[in-house]
């Protein structure tokens, strides 16, 4: 059986990680490369990249970031941030990235989706989708970071993302995020039900049980971290012998 | 010099930085003179079969590797690499290489507990000792992107073997030819080590 995924993500301002690893009185350096080779040691089965640079110079030092990371990195490697055309999925693939996540876009353009992956396969074709509760059983779809809503149902949009050749849903509950108080597994669960592709949970994590709750629960076949990996409140090596105990199968 | 096989789209890069990182002189082709001048072929893969076979044909390649391999040089065949050389696939409608005989199947489940595309780290496990799996403990994780595999027709060739739902053929080896459904390029130290042993060539011997 494959292995439940736990996978860092770094957010990536001008070619420099930004909001990244802290230790009690050492704080990384924003070399992108240093970060990845940390996580990678410790652990990590995949890594995800957020461009959330503002300039369009910050978008192409995103390629050399890529290339260098790709250069002594040997564990998967999604870019997200910014992805609006074939043209740019082509660019990062290129670089050594192998997969690259959509979030805005998709919905702006659906077909970018359709002809991603049909061009690059689906497994490179990430759907990054934000779900804000707006009541009981019902989640909507926002974009732009999470600013913008959109009216659509997010468990109507994964399944019309798989239709249209996503391998993955990376999925958000804006709710949740950053309150480390616990995933939306309910959420989770809803659009891991209604989907045969895997799907990626994210925001809310504050301790192990979390963790184990959207895997056993939320049936999440992977779980994104940032902040609490960060900070060093738990670590790749903690969590997985945590679920290991629990019987979760993870890579060790 | 190692050869890797570009046919269009995919992250090459990774496969061409795991050869190097070795040492090992390696360049990314694309023209049937360039298969024929390597000492070593390596063709990657990620992508749908019948878009990897046309752009393979019309490159005008697919002979010249076809021909290479026979001639006995060494090759590796990764994910979609592997499943080229099959007759056919279960993907599309295109012929593949047919130089091992079989077939390559979708994975198909009723239960949502098996996920399509197989994606993330499996275990492979070994039933056949090789060469190519030294300094590897046996049922060792390695990365797996995938929604077809491979169901060689000779048994004997099988050297690995993954259990996702169904236990499937992720290693085989039959005289030069090696295909991995796994992508060692992805699967940290241990897919190092087993570029650095398909390298280093003792399973020819």
């Amino acid at each position: 059986m494959v292995a439940v995924r736990i996978i860092p993500c770094l957010d990536v301002k001008e070619g420099n990680v930004v909001k990244g690893i802290h230790f009690e009185n050492l704080r990384f350096a924003g070399d992108p490369v240093e970060h990845a080779q940390f996580y990678s040691n410790e652990g990590a089965d995949e890594l995800v990249f957020l461009d959330i640079s503002a300039t369009i110079e910050g978008r192409k030092t995103m390629i050399d970031v890529v290339r260098k990371v790709a250069e002594v990195v040997f564990i998967p490697l999604t870019v997200g941030g910014g992805i609006r055309s074939i043209q740019d999925i082509e660019n990062l693939l290129k670089a050594g990235a192998d997969k690259v996540s959509i979030n805005t876009a998709a919905v702006k353009n659906p077909s970018l989706i359709k002809e991603g992956a049909k061009k690059f396969g689906s497994q490179c074709i990430v759907v990054a989708i934000d779900g804000k509760k707006i009541s009981e059983n019902k989640w909507e779809v926002y974009i732009e970071s999470g600013k913008t809503p959109t009216g659509i149902d997010v468990v109507e949009w994964s399944k019309k993302m798989e239709d249209y050749g996503a391998g993955e849903i990376l999925l958000t509950s804006i709710d949740m995020d950053g309150t480390q108080e616990g995933y939306d597994v309910e959420l989770t669960r809803k659009v891991a039900e209604s989907v045969n592709i895997p799907v990626i949970a994210s925001g809310g994590a504050g301790k192990l049980e979390h963790l184990l709750e959207v895997i056993k629960n939320g049936k999440a076949s992977a779980v994104l971290l940032a902040s609490i990996l960060h900070f060093r409140k738990l670590t790749i090596s903690t969590i997985k012998k945590f679920l290991k105990e629990k019987g979760v199968i993870v890579r060790i | 010099m190692v050869g890797i096989i570009n046919y269009g789209a995919g992250n090459i890069y990774s496969v061409l930085m795991g050869v190097k990182i070795f040492g090992k002189e390696a360049v990314v082709i694309e023209t049937p003179e360039m298969v024929k001048k390597v000492e070593i072929i390596i063709l990657p893969g990620v992508g749908a079969f019948e878009d990897g076979m046309r752009n393979l044909k019309e490159r005008s390649i697919s002979e010249a590797i076809v021909e290479e391999i026979e001639r006995g040089k060494p090759f590796l065949g990764i994910c979609l690499g592997f499943q080229l050389l099959f007759p056919r696939s279960e993907e599309g409608n295109s012929p593949g290489f047919n130089i091992l005989k079989g077939k390559v199947k979708k994975f198909e489940f009723k239960k949502k507990e098996f996920r399509i595309p197989h994606m993330g780290w499996n275990k492979v496990k070994f039933i056949k000792e090789e060469k190519l799996f030294e300094k590897i403990p046996d049922e060792t994780f390695f990365y797996f992107a995938h929604s077809y595999y491979p169901v060689p027709e000779d048994e004997n060739i099988i050297a690995g073997i993954t259990d996702y739902g169904v236990k499937f053929s992720s290693v085989v080896r039959k005289d030069n030819i090696v295909g991995v459904q796994f992508h060692p390029e992805k699967s940290g130290n241990y897919g190092l080590t087993f570029f650095k042993n398909f390298l280093e060539g003792k399973w020819l011997l």
